[in-house]
């Protein structure tokens, strides 16, 4: 028992040795962790500083310049640029009016893909499609196609291509229904919006693929036992889908508007604008400028979306 | 008596027949708006197929839809020839898959580390991830373009070269990218697997660690082993992500030769020039034959693993 006592005891036995397990997860993170600092910490730092100053190329040594001028370029952007602001609001609107639509089109895709019917596979293939046909340079060369053969002898296989884009081929005129349903006392407004909605069936149809895919995945997630309840309980169809599909979704509709808003933030024409600018005119400054603001304005949108619907979703444990 | 009883079965009929009316009206509109859907989808790609495959004959006849009357391959032949097809996309498809294969070992290890361990700065550094999801690449793309110009790693490369390098146009910045985890849409991969690896349960890696099992030993053989659905769906994603990304091709100046899509963009002008074929409607045809060539493989991988993907994505940790 002595000699039990005299033996030195190791500091904190047990927790000690979990704590060095918890410490080998730095080692697991620690790639993209320098990455992070490297490719993004870096880059958020250095568009800040480039948005305040004019750089010059330097292509004799290889580097850059850059001459601190106060907060030039952003005035320059909001009172002498023609079009930035025009494009900015454009895309902020198209990014409104898009995302509850694909919202709610892809979940009502997504019920009707959930339940079993042959051929489920193949459908589910095809709606997932959108995602691989939708490579810049290809969706590129087809609205090229779109605009060159608009008109030409093969109308209609154009047409096809174009997928919508025309509505020329529509036998009845647009006009003569809004009018009815303005005649019929819809708000202008909500007209307004669904003639809009109509109109980007096809943008919104070709946006909704990953949203699909993880609807569907939520919906299988779902316990069945609670639609046994609503069922016994004499629950219509209608009321399961408002008290049980639709709160048990909810957590899902914010990934999903999360990912709707990066994505078709990526697709904007501001982006496309920043880009020009920077590797077309060559202006860095600016092109830093209208790359903050936009980045700016799209989170604000997004905690401002998310933030209203976090507090009223229902997290089920 | 008999009558009542008549009625009520009549009654309970009416409801059955009814039922069947009803439910037979739902299918009906369900196919309906199914076929419709998938036909907007399907529609460019009939046709560019169509379109591809006509002759210039059938080109030029209004009457030709859908059907040409004299199909042929001989588009195809050219455009094989002058995009230098195999090759090219060989090279991409090698670029693609080790890119995939990267992205999936090392946002699988982050994902990995942040779903079972706790160490000091969790929390902040995993919304770090977060806000790499959001923050779109282009609000960096000036400064990773600079980066890559000139680039020189905390002073190493001059150390080690003398001057800072210039990786554009080359595959290195990629590459460079994603093994650090922070390539095309690593933050979402590194949420999908930390969903998934915290839903796995506790006890497999407990049982692994009385065993004597290391972490590495653990992480490898073990829970990664286990995380198939989860790599699965993200080797989807990344395969066809990759394979489309034109931006960061267009930003680091990869070669055409690599990144098969930047072809497309010049494969009208090639055609007019080198073939003498001046005509739109017929720059079309080929560039179209063009389009479905490139998108051939990425279709058949999504085929191959489609039954795996859709299976695993509602298993993987997309929904958390």
């Amino acid at each position: 028992m002595a000699e039990l006592a005299k033996r030195p005891r190791r500091p904190r036995s047990k927790s000690s040795l979990l704590q060095k397990r918890d410490r080998k997860g730095y080692l697991f993170i620690l790639p993209w962790v320098a990455g992070f600092l490297i490719f993004y910490v870096r880059s958020i730092v250095m568009t800040l500083q480039f948005s305040f100053s004019e750089l010059t190329m330097d292509a004799a040594a290889g580097g850059y310049q850059l001459r601190f001028v106060g907060p030039e370029n952003f005035l320059y952007a909001f009172r002498v640029h023609a079009s930035f602001k025009q494009i900015l609001t454009t895309s902020v609107l198209d990014m409104v009016v898009d995302v509850p639509l694909i919202i709610f089109f892809s979940l009502f895709i997504a019920m009707l893909l959930n339940k079993k019917f042959p051929g489920k596979g193949i459908v589910r293939a095809i709606f997932f499609l959108p995602v691989i046909l939708n490579s810049g340079a290809i969706t590129a060369a087809m609205d090229l196609s779109a605009t060159m053969m608009n008109g030409g002898v093969t109308s209609q296989v154009t047409e096809m291509a174009a997928a919508g884009a025309t509505t020329s081929s529509v036998a009845f005129s647009m006009d003569y229904l809004i009018d009815m349903f303005v005649s019929l006392g819809i708000p202008a407004k909500l007209l307004d919006y669904m003639v809009a909605a109509v109109d980007r069936i096809n943008d919104i149809i070709l946006a909704s693929g990953v949203q699909i895919v993880i609807f569907i995945a939520a919906l299988q997630s779902i316990p069945s036992s609670l639609y046994e309840v609503a069922r016994i309980e004499g629950a219509t169809g209608y009321e399961t889908f408002w008290k049980v599909t639709f709160p048990m979704v909810m957590p899902h509709i914010i990934t999903n508007i999360v990912y709707t808003i990066v994505d078709s933030y990526t697709e904007s024409d501001v982006v496309d604008l920043a880009y020009q600018t920077a590797f077309g005119e060559f202006n860095y400054g600016l092109s830093s400028v209208f790359s903050l603001v936009s980045t700016i304005v799209t989170c604000l949108i997004l905690v401002l979306v998310c933030g209203y619907i976090q507090k009223r979703t229902f997290y089920y444990t | 008596m008999s009558n009542v009883k008549k009625k009520k079965m009549s009654e309970l009929d009416r409801k059955v027949a009814f039922g069947n009316l009803r439910d037979f009206a739902l299918t009906l509109g369900k196919i309906a708006i199914l076929t419709g859907v998938g036909y907007v989808i399907l529609s460019p790609l009939i046709g560019m197929f169509v379109n591809s495959i006509a002759s210039t004959k059938d080109i030029y006849n209004p009457m030709m839809f859908i059907l040409p009357a004299d199909p042929g391959l001989d588009k195809y032949r050219l455009v094989i020839e002058r995009m230098d097809y195999f090759r090219t996309i060989g090279a991409d498809l090698i670029y693609t898959i080790t890119l995939t294969l990267l992205q999936l070992l090392v946002c699988s290890m982050v994902g990995y580390g942040f779903a079972r361990f706790n160490f000091k700065g969790k929390n902040i550094l995993f919304a770090c991830v977060v806000v790499m999801i959001v923050i779109p690449p282009h609000t960096v793309m000036l400064p990773l373009y600079m980066t890559f110009k000139n680039f020189n790693l905390l002073g190493l490369v001059t150390l080690i070269h003398g001057s800072p390098v210039n990786l554009m146009s080359t595959v290195a910045p990629m590459y460079l990218m994603t093994a650090l985890g922070c390539g095309v849409r690593s933050g979402l991969y590194i949420y999908i697997f930390n969903q998934f690896f915290r839903g796995l349960p506790k006890e497999i890696e407990e049982a692994a660690f009385v065993d004597g099992a290391g972490v590495w030993y653990t992480y490898f053989r073990i829970m990664l082993v286990n995380a198939m659905p989860s790599v699965i769906t993200v080797t989807v994603f990344s395969l066809v992500w990759q394979f489309n990304d034109v931006f960061y091709a267009n930003l680091f100046l990869i070669s055409e030769n690599v990144v098969i899509s930047k072809k497309i963009s010049s494969l009208a002008g090639v055609i007019a020039n080198q073939d003498k074929i001046l005509n739109v409607t017929i720059q079309e045809q080929y560039v179209d034959a063009g389009i479905l060539l490139i998108l051939l493989p990425i279709i058949l991988l999504y085929l191959l693993l489609q039954k795996q993907f859709i299976e695993g994505a509602e298993r993987s940790g997309i929904v958390g």
